[in-house]
């Protein structure tokens, strides 16, 4: 039997034979593809790739569990392998290194010297007490990131907890938690948040820098239109059991078996906005909470993921439940307004009268 | 015949009294039907949903649906979910008819087409009613409503899905029915059941959680227990209930108020012979003075 890659029928192993350019093509191609963008935008960065304009990529990992990393290892369109290697330049990442000690902080500082990389934060930032709850080589968190950070030409934020605190900043929040934003007040940091992160979001933004050298346009809490600009609720695939009032009772119950609405078991789908409902993870579909009959947990949201209690309904759209008194805009029409009303109206009934009269008098004596 | 001023003044004093002072009350207050049935709708359960709004429309044959919400209760509509918001405060509620212990539709209608019928269900009579909308004005809740845009316009209220719960046949509830709303909620924030049984179930409620449900002076409160002489549709909320768009209505309903005033006017007969006793008056001093001119 061949190499594993050889009855995978993948493109040759890099690091034994080298990569010719039209596999190299065809990985980027791939990549494109799985981001929706158009097959040229591939040969782009193959072609940015074999200029050697391969961004340099620094990987901070603070407060956080590594799941942000671990779902973009599984990601195949494009590998890691040839995201890493192929594409970008990984300089420093924690999970990933085979190096270690004074060995890898060397590395960290090379990159930093050499400038222009791409900051990756992973995990949330403790501030109390100085930021003592997260060193690595002796120095604190916000140390690290203030340095890493402030010199890199970009700072992604992966995950709920680099974006604004994510798990580590729930209540009571013990080690004062904050996301990367906080940390680098005068920087733009690209928040991708996601609990994990949609790896294909990292890769567009990344493979997006890495090409064109231009950052995709963000919402006012920093995160890609492309990937946040909608609620999970606008593009479910259970969506129109909603509307029809279709709803899962408890787990287990007939309409969980037939994937209706998640909504009343306390799904945040309305509330939440990403495209988990649209680019399931890892290509493998309905790979996605809702997918699997989970109602959404609200993660890309602060204020939704980690704050709200998982089952408590969530917020609906401004105007999708009518309010009350709709139509009851009755006026300032108030009992007093009706007793000048009538009075006007009884002076003028008075007066035709005594006018009627009078003309009436008259009348008689024309006669 | 002679009538002097002093006779006149008194006559017109207890004709006056007869009509404004309340007459106490001659009948017995009303009281729901032994067998009464209901449904208890609370807000603090609420998700907003609307599955009621649609199973509602589905189970009385109504049109209109998720695409085209209602906006309000209408002559397409005969139940609602609206929103309550002010800052942070918030509640959904849901409207219908109240099914009033005493209705107000039921005493203002003239002929007959509304009526409290068996298990205090109100409803109403294609057949018998002459569209005179006397209904609309006579309820507190602002629930019958009209089909203005029809040639033969029907009045639509809930009727507690009387089609679908009771078997007329047998004269029974059929065996596990449910009106549509109840049917299709949720999260069991609208109930049906008989009236006593959801009233022990509210105080339950209550006495569980009662940091949980709004009442006057922090004394949870369900509406519809007193309230405009008592509606088999209970309520029990976190917000006041004028808040959500129920009126203050106090222990007796509109209708006993109407009925006070209708028969009060006539009470002893006094105010309609003391009205024509007047108009008889003033005709003979008319006809005195056209006499004298004629003379």
């Amino acid at each position: 039997m061949g190499r594993r890659d050889e009855w995978l029928d993948l493109p040759g192993d890099p690091t034994v034979d080298g990569v010719d350019r039209r596999d190299f093509v065809k990985v980027c191609m791939m990549a494109a593809a799985a981001l929706g963008l158009p097959a040229a935008t591939g040969v782009k960065w193959a072609e940015a790739a074999e200029a050697g304009l391969k961004p340099s990529v620094i990987w901070l990992h603070f407060q956080e569990c590594t799941g942000c990393t671990e779902s973009l290892l599984r990601t195949s369109h494009p590998g890691l392998d040839k995201l890493i290697l192929d594409m970008v330049s990984l300089d420093y990442h924690e999970t990933l290194f085979a190096a270690a000690g004074h060995q890898i902080e060397a590395a960290l500082h090379d990159a930093v010297a050499k400038g222009g990389y791409v900051c990756v934060v992973e995990g949330a930032i403790p501030t109390k007490e100085d930021g003592i709850y997260c060193q690595i080589a002796g120095r604190t968190a916000i140390d690290i990131l203030q340095e890493v950070g402030g010199n890199a030409a970009a700072v992604i934020a992966i995950g709920s907890c680099a974006s604004w605190g994510g798990i580590p900043s729930a209540d009571p929040n013990p080690t004062g938690a904050v996301g990367a934003q906080e940390i680098l007040k005068d920087k733009t940091v690209i928040n991708l948040p996601g609990c994990p992160s949609n790896p294909y979001n990292f890769l567009g933004v990344v493979l997006q820098f890495a090409t064109m050298g231009t950052l995709p346009a963000l919402d006012d809490e920093g995160r890609p239109l492309f990937a946040y600009g909608r609620t999970i609720h606008e593009h479910c695939p259970r969506r129109a059991h909603f509307d029809a009032g279709r709803f899962v009772r408890q787990f287990g119950d007939d309409g969980h078996n037939l994937g209706y609405c998640l909504f009343a078991m306390g799904c945040k789908g309305p509330e939440t906005y990403a495209n988990c409902s649209t680019l399931h993870f890892n290509e493998v579909p309905d790979a996605w909470p809702i997918g699997i009959g989970a109602p959404c947990f609200g993660c890309t949201t602060k204020g939704v993921g980690f704050t709200k209690p998982l089952f408590q309904e969530a917020a609906l759209p401004p105007n999708y439940v009518p309010p009350i008194h709709p139509s009851d805009q009755r006026g300032p029409i108030t009992p007093g307004w009706a007793g000048v009303v009538g009075l006007a109206t009884g002076a003028a009934v008075g007066g035709a009268l005594m006018a009627s009269k009078k003309l009436g008098e008259g009348e008689t004596e024309g006669s | 015949m002679s009538m002097d001023r002093r006779t006149l003044l008194k006559g017109l004093a207890v004709a006056g009294a007869g009509a404004v002072a309340p007459v106490e009350a001659s009948e017995k207050y009303a009281e729901a039907p032994e067998d009464a049935v209901g449904m208890l709708y609370d807000a603090t359960r609420c998700i907003g949903c609307q599955a009621c709004v649609t199973a509602c429309k589905t189970a009385n044959n109504l049109p209109g649906n998720r695409y085209n919400p209602p906006e309000d209760l209408s002559g397409e509509t005969k139940n609602i979910i609206r929103l309550y918001q002010d800052g942070d405060e918030s509640s959904y509620v849901k409207s219908q008819c109240m099914h009033c212990v005493d209705p107000g539709c039921a005493n203002a209608c003239m002929i007959g087409a509304f009526k409290k019928r068996e298990y205090g269900i109100v409803t109403w009579d294609p057949d018998r009613c002459i569209g005179c909308r006397y209904c609309q004005v006579a309820c507190p809740y602002n629930i019958p409503k009209f089909q203005w845009n029809t040639g033969v316009p029907l009045i639509v209220k809930c009727e507690l899905c009387n089609h679908i719960i009771h078997d007329p046949d047998t004269g029974t509830l059929r065996e596990g029915a449910l009106p549509g709303c109840c049917q299709a909620c949720p999260k069991e924030a609208v109930i049906f059941g008989r009236y006593t049984d959801l009233i022990e179930d509210a105080k339950q409620r209550i006495a569980e959680r009662p940091e949980r449900y709004w009442g006057p002076d922090g004394e949870p409160k369900i509406f519809g227990l007193t309230d405009g002489g008592g509606t088999q549709v209970l309520y029990l909320a976190d917000l006041s209930f004028e808040k959500l768009g129920l009126p203050t209505l106090g222990d007796h309903g509109t209708a006993k108020q109407a009925r006070e005033i209708q028969h009060g006017i006539y009470r002893g007969f006094i105010a309609p012979v003391a009205l024509y006793g007047v108009l008889g008056l003033v005709m003979w001093r008319n006809n005195r003075a056209a006499k004298k001119e004629e003379g």
